[in-house]
């Protein structure tokens, strides 16, 4: 069995983050110098303000470096039952040149993370994860005839998201790529330079992911900044981002969840069916990791769940506790992540709540606390639990997109 | 695929026969599955050399209890006993042996042993009722589990403030600092020492030999039996529970490997043998070892990473072999009177010798200085052998599986270490020998389809006992997949040949409800 590859690096402690193969193209774009470590890389948070890089998301055409997303190649003539017992989806229904998005459970059916995974071929898929988790992988693979290994730093990833993605993929030489289906692959050249390209990503927007080797990195972004001169085309980092992935109602690792191979106090593990990801689990395929706690979980109905909050006023309800009425004191659940939607003009979260008392329609109170010049205000703000997504635009799913 | 059978016991060890005499004492439909020729599993007894029989294992019955022998009718079935209640004498390499007990002691060991047998009896009688039952659940709100629990809470409470005290001393010590507070006499300690860690990956210097020392006393205590010899050897007691279970209705096919346990619907449905036959049964009961039934036998694609995890790491390296002697005349072990070649001799001469054996385990070596359980059957069951003739039944400690360089190189060489040591304790010995034999851990895996080759399907330690035996999630018999359990020695109480771990399999099915295929 294949473990991590041995990279051909100075000693860690000599270099503690790692760049990645687009770090001096994002270097010389970064005008605040806001840098944060990402999965042991060093990323952009922003590159000028978190304002003009969202709205480059919703108007134009952004580039996100995601080379920091933990890679693993799971290959051999076991990899899809042995995914088919790792993950909840149904992996056997996944066709070659496919992406599904998936999640995976402890024995308990808690989530140790989520992710996407690409079949490259009949034996071979591809797993990219937020969190570095190979023992896990290959305990999971004891029994199974299958190799994997963590490929993160011999792959590097650009995310092409927004409304004029396709267009400037178009022009920088993707021929063929306005074909391309949500989450379906394709394999490209550009400038001689293969790639391959995913219609995926993390805004909720039209968008794809390219998947390329390190040395045609800074090739790739410049033929990209080059094509997409005229459409709007930005840099962008992990701020902007997360914005859009919340009006897209997608969960973050670490703030939405924790993952149950770190957290340290009971109680604190999170199911597929506690985050509404039950449309992710299939319990008719056969076994796979979790199953029959979950099954358990089901036939008593989770005692909490993650659920959408429109709140009143403008004020983003960062980490406010809920509770069932305006005197605050019934506490009935806390929101994890929160935004004032610039697109929807809604104040907008993803809270866990308890269960089943809260319905879509609802209403909950929060309480936010504003500090407004050194002096902290405290305001309980109606909200009501409504659909996710916040946001979810026709482009996101039109196949040829709109040219522009 | 019909469904003729109501459970299916996968392998005829005792264990098994016992879990399928007793399910089909309650009424159920019973199929046992044995993949060699001959039933009993590591509790056979086997020609060795033509005309010269010998117990493959364990070759003393004292921890099957009393009440289970009583209840499966096994001396109605054909049990008898050739000798019972035999004692244990220190062989010594240079000197006069030592009877281990009261009677045979001299000066402050004399004064000192009473005491000290009173108070372990009294610590191991506190553990006896761990033995009848099935282990507790923690976390749950079972009032069983509670019970269970607060059960043994009561039986610590019930020895007092200064014997509970003294258990909470010794319960986490190793048995050389145990034995060097009481006695002594070197070959007295090295004697007591040897019960501590046989059957065990520990040294009389690892921590917590002191509570392995306690539960084999506990265990012969539950059993309320003396060292006994079945006439017939081990084998006999096989035979008087598949006679036992094949009176109930019980049906035993012997030649019959089983390749897989058979899933449908997240539910062991059955069988499939080498042959490709495939049986259906309601429940699958295996009395294999945790880690050749879930890995092997069921396959990880049915079970979570978290559990596959746990049976992976659970250490069931075997340790002992198994050394057999066909004799043309009786040893000689000198300065052993008549009375004590009868029984079962030691020989650990000290707590130091016990160790250095250990030392080399440690590295992947074989002891060059072993210890030894041995008996001469053939003084209390002479059909064991030719007229006049003897065998010779030694269980040799350590005998790493892992062997570094590999068992098929080594036998001999390991044989020669064993012979030399006898030649010194019963001098003679070597020139009276017609066969020799040695079953070392990869031989007993081989043969009785035990992972590891180790006779207790895992080691018994702190770590693997009681609730946690063999892994958290299968410590009450029920696995994690509906419809299969287990029942061998994996399960507390563990190996030696006891049997209660497939009676308290049985027990479980039975009161599951899973038993039946078909209503009555």
């Amino acid at each position: 069995m294949k473990t991590l590859p041995a990279a051909n690096l100075p000693p860690h402690f000599k270099r503690p983050l790692l760049e990645t193969p687009f770090h001096a193209r994002a270097r010389a774009l970064s005008q605040v110098d806001s840098f944060i470590p990402w999965a042991g890389y060093t990323t952009v948070d922003v590159f000028t303000t978190v304002e003009q890089e969202y709205f480059a998301i919703r108007n134009g055409t952004t580039l996100y470096d995601l080379t920091p997303m933990v890679k693993y190649r799971i290959a051999g003539a076991d990899a899809s039952s042995y995914l088919n017992r790792l993950v909840t989806r149904d992996v056997a229904k996944l066709k070659v040149d496919r992406v599904q998005y998936c999640v995976w459970c402890n024995d308990a059916g808690h989530l140790i993370d989520d992710g996407t995974l690409f079949r490259l071929g009949e034996r071979e898929f591809r797993l990219c994860t937020a969190e570095r988790q190979i023992d896990w992988l290959l305990d999971s693979s004891i029994g199974f005839d299958v190799e994997i290994s963590e490929i993160t730093d011999e792959i590097a990833a650009l995310a092409v998201q927004g409304p004029t993605s396709c267009a400037v993929l178009k022009s920088a030489g993707l021929s063929g790529i306005e074909t391309l289906k949500p989450f379906e692959i394709g394999h490209f050249t550009m400038g001689g330079k293969a790639l391959m390209a995913s219609r995926t990503g993390f805004t909720g927007d039209l968008g794809y992911e390219l998947w390329m080797s390190p040395q045609d990195a800074e090739a790739v972004w410049d033929g990209l900044m080059e094509a997409g001169r005229t459409r709007g085309i930005r840099a962008i980092g992990s701020q902007a981002l997360n914005l859009a992935r919340l009006e897209a109602g997608f969960l973050m690792p670490n703030l939405d969840f924790v993952s149950a191979e770190h957290t340290i106090r009971t109680g604190r593990d999170r199911s597929p069916l506690e985050l509404s990801l039950d449309w992710l689990v299939d319990f008719d395929k056969g076994h796979f990791n979790g199953r029959r706690a979950l099954l358990a979980e089901r036939r008593r109905g989770p005692r909490r769940q993650l659920v959408g909050l429109d709140i009143a006023g403008n004020k983003p309800a960062h980490n406010a506790l809920l509770y069932a009425a305006d005197d605050g004191k019934a506490e009935i659940g806390s929101i994890s992540s929160a935004a004032w939607s610039p697109t929807c003009k809604r104040n907008i979260a993803l809270a866990m709540v308890d269960a089943p008392r809260f319905q879509l329609g609802s209403v909950v109170w929060a309480e936010i606390y504003l500090n407004r010049e050194l002096v902290w205000e405290r305001r309980m703000s109606r909200a009501v639990v409504v659909e996710r997504p916040f946001f979810s635009p026709s482009r996101r799913r039109a196949t040829p997109p709109a040219d522009f | 695929m019909s469904a003729r059978y109501d459970c299916i016991v996968v392998g005829a060890g005792h264990n098994g026969l016992v879990c399928a005499a007793t399910l089909a004492r309650a009424g159920r439909r019973v199929l046992v599955l044995e993949a060699n020729p001959r039933i009993g599993g590591a509790a056979q007894t086997r020609e060795f050399a033509p005309g010269f029989r010998v117990s493959s294992g364990a070759h003393l019955l004292h921890l099957m209890p009393a009440e289970l022998i009583r209840g499966l009718q096994l001396e109605a079935h054909g049990l008898s006993w050739s000798a019972r209640a035999l004692p244990t004498t220190a062989v010594a390499l240079n000197g006069a042996p030592l009877p281990v007990s009261a009677a045979g002691l001299t000066g402050a060991d004399a004064a000192a042993f009473p005491a000290y047998s009173l108070r372990m009896r009294r610590f191991a009688q506190a553990l006896v009722p761990l033995f009848g039952k099935v282990p507790p659940r923690l976390g749950t709100t079972a009032w069983s589990d509670r019970w269970s629990l607060l059960g043994l809470a009561w039986q610590l409470r019930k020895l007092g403030r200064r014997d509970m005290r003294e258990l909470l001393r010794i319960g986490g010590m190793n048995v050389y600092d145990l034995l060097e507070e009481h006695f002594q006499s070197d070959a007295l300690k090295g004697a007591l020492g040897f019960d501590a860690v046989l059957g065990t990956n520990f040294g009389p210097r690892s921590p917590g030999t002191v509570l392995t020392l306690l539960y084999r006393l506990a265990g012969e205590f539950a059993g309320g039996a003396a060292l006994s010899q079945p006439a017939g050897g081990m084998g006999a007691v096989c035979d008087a529970l598949a006679k036992s279970g094949s009176a109930a209705g019980a049906v035993i096919r012997t030649d019959a490997p089983v390749a897989r346990i058979l899933v449908e619907g997240d539910r062991a449905v059955g069988v499939e043998l080498r042959s490709g036959e495939r049986i259906a049964a309601a429940t699958v009961v295996s009395n294999a070892d945790p880690k050749t039934t879930f890995l092997k036998l069921l396959g990880t694609r049915h079970l979570d990473t978290g559990f596959v995890r746990r049976v992976q790491h659970l250490r069931s390296k075997g340790l002992a072999a198994k050394l057999h002697l066909a004799l043309d005349r009786a040893p000689q072990f000198s300065g052993v009177d008549a009375a004590a070649a009868r029984g079962r001799l030691l020989i650990a001469p000290s707590l130091q010798y016990l160790e250095r054996a250990y030392n080399h385990s440690k590295y992947g070596e074989y002891s060059q200085a072993p210890a030894m359980e041995i008996t001469v059957p053939t003084y209390n069951d002479p059909d064991l052998a030719p007229a006049g003739k003897h065998v010779l039944s030694a269980i040799v400690q350590y005998a790493p599986y892992a062997l570094k360089g590999g068992w098929d190189s080594q036998r001999d060489a390991f044989m020669k270490t064993c012979l030399d040591l006898l030649e010194a304790a019963a001098p003679g010995l070597g020139a009276s020998v017609l066969r020799a034999e040695v079953s070392a851990p990869p031989d007993i895996e081989r043969e009785c389809g035990i992972d590891g080759g180790h006779w207790h399907h895992g080691d018994l330690a702190f770590d693997q006992f009681f609730m946690v035996r063999p892994v958290p999630g299968a410590a009450q018999h029920a696995t994690p997949l509906p419809g299969l359990y287990l029942c061998g020695a994996g399960c507390h109480p563990g190996g030696g040949v006891m049997g209660i771990a497939g009676r308290n399999a049985a027990r479980q099915v039975l009161a599951s409800g899973d038993a039946r295929a078909l209503p009555a």
